[in-house]
This record gives structure tokens, sequence and C-alpha cells, in this order.
């Protein structure tokens, strides 16, 4: 199992990324990627650029957690998480996951579960900036219940 | 007890980060809740509705009738937007 997780600012490459961690390997038979890219409007409204605050050491230890859940559940090869912070602009990728398994309904599975537990428990918040104004995003009632769907944990906030 | 905030519970109370003592009554998340919405206005509007604000005590969720005893550091911020 190959578990790649990083925070950066910078932005990636998602086909690098993935041609990494297929490099050499005969056992991956399926591989899903997922990417987030900033949109150009919220709400009906343009924006300038979204700006994600996080907090960096839990940040990568709630991701690890759910990498080891996602591990726990099903039988993979590879994941890849990469979220970026700070400012980022309409068109430019926000975030990846990448899940490898044998075979595809447990890559697909598996990251679905990621991004699910992604978008609600990693601390990562996001602010639009638009022209002359700038406001904080609100979370979305439907991401918590697309999360509690995979069977919360008991020590689960919320 | 080092306390961290985040997104506009950072930018109400004004800083990102405090060591503050305690007093000892302060028994579970909540409690540390009203007793910060009691330091002044920037806290009083940060705090003003507790219910939507989640907490982490050393880097885990934890439910607000969490103790908090032990706790090395508490992080105080809005539900999460990321992904």
């Amino acid at each position: 199992m190959s578990v790649i997780i990083r925070l950066q600012h910078e932005a990636f490459d998602v086909a690098a990324e993935t041609a990494a961690l297929m490099r050499g390997r005969t056992d991956i038979g399926a591989l899903v990627t997922f990417t987030g890219i900033c949109r150009g409007a919220e709400n009906g409204d343009p924006i300038v650029a979204l700006h994600l605050e996080h907090f960096p050491d839990m940040a990568e230890a709630e991701i690890a957690r759910h990498v080891d859940d996602a591990q726990a559940r099903w039988p993979l090869l590879g994941v890849i998480v990469i979220h970026r912070y700070g400012r980022i602009v309409p068109g430019e990728d926000i975030m990846m996951v990448a899940t490898a398994s044998p075979h595809r309904q447990v890559a697909f599975a598996a990251a679905e579960f990621l991004m699910d537990f992604l978008k609600t428990r990693a601390p990562f918040w996001k602010r639009v900036e638009s022209a002359g104004a700038s406001s904080w995003v609100d979370a979305k009632a439907e991401d918590d219940a697309a999360a509690q769907r995979w069977d919360t944990r008991d020590d689960a906030a919320e | 007890m080092k306390l961290r905030y985040f997104a506009w519970v950072r930018e109400r109370v004004g800083r990102g980060e405090e060591e503050i003592a305690l007093p000892a009554d302060i028994g579970t998340v909540n409690d540390l809740m009203s007793w910060l919405a009691g330091r002044g206005e920037e806290y009083a509007h940060a705090f003003e509705n507790p219910k939507i604000i989640r907490a982490a005590i050393d880097r885990n969720h934890v439910r607000p009738d969490t103790a908090i005893a032990g706790a090395q550091e508490i992080a105080f911020f809005p539900p999460m937007t990321g992904g």
C-alpha cells in the first residue's frame, strides 16, 4: 500500500502524481482520480479567488486517519490525497484524491468515502474573494449527510 | 492552556492563538466556550452561537460535552469547507 498525503500551496499535476503511483506496478487494475477545481462563480456570483485556510498539523493527521479507515474497509493498493491552501484562482485545481485497487468497485467507493470525509472533517475553510468583498463559504448540509451515510465512527463530533 | 482559532472564529477573536490560564471549574468544551464568551466584546461575538462552532482537543475532533482535563491545546473553528 503506497500512501501519499500532501498539503501544499503550489499547484500539482494529477497525471504526474498518478504516474508515480503506478510506476512499475502490475497489481493495480483500477485507478480512480477525483480533482476538485476552483469555480469562477459561487451561488451565481463571479469570484476573483478562493482563499483556503487550514489547521496544518491537524489536517494532515485527520486525512491520515481517514486513509487508515479506508484501508481497513477496502483492499486498497494506493492512495493519494493532495490538498492546496492559500489563494487559488478560478480554473486551478484545489485538491485531488486517487485510489488504486485490483478492481473498480473498491477504487470508486474509497474515493467517495475519502471525499465525503475530507469535505466535512478535514480542517480547511474557504473564503471567497470577489470584487471589493470577502466572505466565508458556509458548510453544506448535504455534505454532512454524504459523510453520515458511511456510518460515522462513535468518537466523531456531530 | 493553548487556544487556537481558525477562519471566522479567528477573525472575530482577533488572533490565531493564545495562552490562557483557565479557571479550575471549567469542565467541558462547552463550559470553555461560555467562559470565553464572557471575556470581551470580540469573544462574545465569536462565541455568540456556540452550537455551530466545532472544537478539537490536541488535533482530534471532539463533541462539546467532552471534558478538557489533560488537554494541551484546544482549537475552535466553524464547520469545515475544504475539498
